[in-house]
């Protein structure tokens, strides 16, 4: 039993950047940077409980769509020919996958199963916990302590949305789309550039200054451990109305306008502030979009680049030596001077 | 004098009461970060936590390098290649499950491993994704860090200090405190502690009095709330009251103060008896005493949190260590510092020495380990097949009846990968210019010689970057040949301007160059700082120090050490400012000879390493 998403006291832009997520899933994920004690994973997990079910192909290794079955996954194919066919499907809750430093890279990839080979001689592909991940979240706490081979297994299946496993004879490859959600400390290192531009959104938390938000975190998990069934019974109805507010969102956003004027100030941002790639315009362009679904305007507005800009951008930014200031404050310099001062 | 050898011995009270209460609720109260050394008093304090816990109650001790598959859980080896099958090995933690761990010489622990045990006082399981197992285990535990640590910087991780209730000073030995609780009153206390509640407005006070003494984790105020239900428990009161919050604000808050609160300004309307109260705090404030339990006691109840909140802050301020002023006047210097080592960090994560990043084929010689779980998998497709032709007698072999399980051959044979250890690059930036007199060189030539011989026997690599007329030359790529340095610096030619910013950049291209392959570079620059060639190379002393100063802002910023040794005659301020702007000792060596250079920097990046 998870804390509830919607208890969590403050913290609104990591929360919103969670959200915009779970309606979009092609922004591509979080990266929660920050302080001690302030609920990262609390938030990331909490989300787990948040998000409504998904439907999938039954059997599938990878819970494929059944809408999308059509290509590329192996396990679909088998069912496929086996049942003539005809995939039934299911709704299961959205994967959640933890990845826990330590792992090793057999059970990130997948390898050969090794109790089926020994015993049974059968040389049978083990999914590992990128397969897991599969239209899910894949969460890795303390991301900046990750060993360096998973970082770049991570970074190579991170944009092609497929994990190809060519080891022990074995050859395979699945889908392997998953929203890459990190948390960690600035203080235990920094993340590599290339990690850093497959999260989507990065978001700063702060422990709260202000002391009646300080007592009521406190204060909300003594209950939560005091009586978890019963607190999250408590929040229940809150944690519903959000969750409708993700299906809604969903359900909008296809129908969200994107005008041409919003996407060229996107674009001037993103070259005002020098960002590298066009990853940032897209992410920003989507963020701003999904946002717009989320808060139920029919129309990319500025206010909405205003809110997407600093999570979209303040992480690709390039460390500029003259320039002493935060990534954070620089976009909304850049911003004050493209739109004029909120 | 640092803060931590300036503070006073904790009262030997506190240390029993740290015990009992520890042994009540160790899973929930995260443990307890001893420092101490190693002696009898500290054997006496852990003999009587192990004293209380309930008999039966697993310990363990994590020694400081233990490897993951010990720490987590894997494959069990033996189990494993007799039963012809993966069988699966409890980790440490999970074998602790309802107990507590010991970390021996935590002071030294890394930030991965640090980050393990977190994740598992967070949870409280062990996630297991190894070795192709995946399990969850449950290991609801507490720990004790033993932190033996003698300077500031030598401390305990920060994540896992933020998640351990109790910072324990431990300096005098203890008093047998089994007057004080037996066992029996700490099993009693564990049945009634989920049946213990809280007065609303404890909650209210802790939070108050961490945020007073710039405690910014919400842990902190959250231990603080178990550890006053604790001793509520341990008592035998069926809620916990102000004593308890001043006990448990006093344990948990006071050694995580950062700052001392603002003398409360007097209150416009408080009751008669608290204006006794807030003339004699400004008093407890100059003179630090130790706890006393006459502190006066408002009744919660009715006069609100307010004054409650007063009384925990008043007690807990009494009992911040005595050396955190002078510390903190110390200052922004201490911390700055302890920034700089979270930094380190960065690198120091590519350093994590014997750490396994994989697998190859190979066999297991020359100190190389078997890696039992791959070398299974290479050998697992072939059984059948082998079996079979073991089955079949041939004229080399006859039939075996009854042979291994198992049939691995030598062609299966994995070995683990490690991390290597990080090395040293020392990357010398020479100043070649006109103004550089032409024997800098030499001298320079001469020291690069010098470390070399040394990085030989340390396994340490050097580079040498020189700049004169227009730009910067990268003369020798880093290396640990001897032979191929004395060629390539053989033909070092001197003169010409001094693009100063250029030598600077080509530094620190190549020292991130150095980083990302995991090792430590280390920047020697030698020059007189006078730089006259700007970056676009158009001469112009003014442009040129500008991007000078630019460029030794960007080494700062990375992060990275550097050693700046005057080359000029007389000391320059310019040479200084670049010093300074680049974060980097500064040693003016009119007339270093080659030994003597060489001396210098093997002490900078002695000291750079030190810091690990």
């Amino acid at each position: 039993m998870t804390f509830p998403f919607s208890a969590i006291v403050g913290q609104d832009e990591m929360k919103l950047a969670m959200l915009v997520c779970a309606v979009d899933s092609s922004i591509g994920g979080v990266l929660v940077f920050g302080d001690r004690g302030t609920g990262k994973s609390t938030a990331v997990r909490a989300l787990a409980g948040l998000l409504p079910k998904m439907r999938a192909v039954v059997g599938c290794r990878y819970a494929c769509d059944p809408a999308k079955a059509g290509g590329g996954c192996d396990s679909c194919a088998g069912l496929r020919s086996g049942s003539g066919g005809r995939l039934r499907s299911h709704l299961i809750p959205v994967p959640v996958v933890d990845l826990p430093l330590g792992a090793t890279e057999d059970r990130v990839v997948g390898a050969l199963d090794l109790e089926r080979a020994l015993t049974q001689g059968v040389k049978a592909f083990e999914p590992g916990l990128l397969a897991r991940a599969n239209r899910g979240f894949l969460y890795i706490d303390e991301v900046n302590l990750l060993e360096d081979h998973l970082v770049d297994l991570l970074i190579d299946v991170a944009a092609s949305g497929e994990n190809v496993v060519e080891r022990e004879g074995l050859s395979v490859r699945h889908p392997a789309r998953f929203v890459l959600v990190g948390s960690g400390n600035p203080e235990e290192g920094e993340l590599r550039p290339q990690l850093l531009d497959r999260f989507g959104l990065s978001v700063e938390v702060r422990t709260p200054e202000d002391l009646a938000a300080r007592v009521e975190v406190v204060r909300r998990r003594d209950a939560y451990e005091q009586d978890p069934a019963g607190f999250v019974l408590q929040w229940q109805r809150e944690e519903n109305r959000t969750r409708k507010r993700i299906l809604l969102g969903r359900s909008r956003l296809s129908q969200v306008e994107v005008p041409q004027p919003a996407r060229e100030r996107a674009s001037q941002l993103c070259m005002a502030l020098g960002t590298d790639g066009l990853r940032g315009d897209l992410t920003l362009m989507r963020t701003a979009r999904a946002l717009a679904a989320l808060q139920g305007d029919s129309c990319v507005a500025d206010s909405h680049l205003r809110q997407a800009a600093a999570p979209s951008l303040r992480h690709r930014l390039r460390r500029n030596p003259l320039d002493d200031a935060g990534s954070t404050v620089r976009v909304q310099r850049a911003l004050t001077e493209l739109m004029g001062s909120a | 004098m640092n803060a931590a050898q300036a503070a006073p011995a904790e009262p030997s009270q506190d240390a029993a009461l740290v015990a009992a209460l520890f042994a009540v609720d160790p899973a929930g109260l995260g443990g307890v970060a001893l420092r101490a050394s190693a002696d009898p008093g500290r054997d006496q304090w852990l003999a009587l936590v192990k004293a209380l816990l309930p008999a039966g109650v697993p310990l363990r001790r994590i020694p400081l390098h233990i490897s993951d598959s010990a720490l987590l859980g894997g494959l069990d080896l033996a189990a494993t290649l007799q039963a012809g099958r993966p069988v699966s090995q409890r980790g440490v933690l999970a074998q602790a499950d309802g107990g507590v761990v010991m970390l021996a010489m935590a002071e030294r622990l890394s930030a991965a491993t640090a980050a393990r045990l977190a994740a598992v006082l967070d949870c409280g399981e062990v996630l297991l994704e190894r070795d192709g197992l995946a399990l969850r285990q449950p290991a609801r535990l507490g720990m004790v860090a033993l932190d033996e640590g003698q300077e500031d910087e030598e401390q305990l991780p920060a994540a896992l200090l933020d998640r351990l209730a109790f910072h324990l000073h431990l300096q005098s030995g203890i008093p047998d405190s089994s007057v004080y609780w037996s066992r029996a009153d700490i099993e009693a206390a564990r049945l009634r502690l989920p049946n213990t509640g809280i007065d609303a407005q404890i909650v209210q006070a802790l939070c108050a009095t961490a945020q007073a003494l710039g405690v910014a984790s919400l842990r902190a105020p959250l231990l603080a709330l178990r550890v006053a239900r604790t001793a509520a428990a341990l008592v035998g009161e069926a809620i916990a009251s102000a004593d308890h919050a001043t006990l448990a604000a006093r344990l948990v808050l006071a050694p995580r103060a950062t700052r001392l609160p603002p003398p409360p300004p007097p209150p416009p309307d408080t009751p008669p008896e608290d204006a006794d109260d807030s003339t004699q705090a400004p008093d407890d404030m100059s003179e630090p005493e130790p706890p006393q339990d006459a502190s006066p006691e408002p009744e919660a109840g009715s006069e609100g949190y307010q004054a409650l909140a007063e009384t925990v802050l008043a007690a807990t301020q009494a009992a911040v260590p005595a050396g955190l002023l002078a510390a903190l006047q110390v200052g922004q210097a201490s911390r700055a510092r302890a920034q700089t080592a979270g930094r380190a960090g960065a690198v120091r994560k590519n350093q994590n020495r014997g750490r396994p990043i994989g697998a190859r084929r190979g066999e297991p010689r020359q100190g190389a380990r078997l890696n039992v779980l791959e070398t299974l998998r290479a050998a697992a497709p072939w059984q059948t097949l082998r079996r079979r032709t073991r089955a079949e007698p041939s004229f080399a072999r006859p039939a075996l009846v009854g042979g291994p399980r198992i049939e691995v051959r030598r062609d299966d044979f994995h070995v683990t990968k490690f991390k290597q250890n990080s090395q040293t690059t020392t990357i010398f930036v020479v100043d070649a210019s006109g103004s550089s007199a032409l024997n800098r060189l030499a001298e320079a030539k001469g020291a690069v010689e010098l470390l070399l011989a040394d990085c030989y026997v340390r396994r340490d690599q050097v580079a040498v970057i020189a700049f004169r007329d227009k730009q910067a030359e990268l003369l020798l790529p880093p290396t640990r040949s001897l032979p191929r340095a004395k060629r390539s610096l053989a033909g070092l030619p001197g003169g010409g301007g001094t693009p100063l910013a250029s030598g600077l950049d080509a530094a620190l291209t190549l020292a991130q160059q150095v980083q990302r392959r995991g090792d430590t570079p280390v920047i020697v620059l030698l020059t007189d700082g006078r730089g006259n060639i700007a970056r676009s190379g158009a001469p112009g002393r003014v442009q040129a120090n500008a991007d000078a100063i630019e460029a030794a802002r960007q080494i700062k910023n990375a992060g990275l050490t550097a050693l700046l040794l005057d080359t000029s005659p007389q000391a320059q301020a310019m040479a200084q400012t670049l010093a300074q702007a680049m974060g980097a000792h500064y040693l003016p060596l009119p007339h270093a000879g080659a030994r003597q250079l060489s001396q210098a920097v093997k002490a900078a990046t002695g000291a750079s390493q030190h810091g690990y």
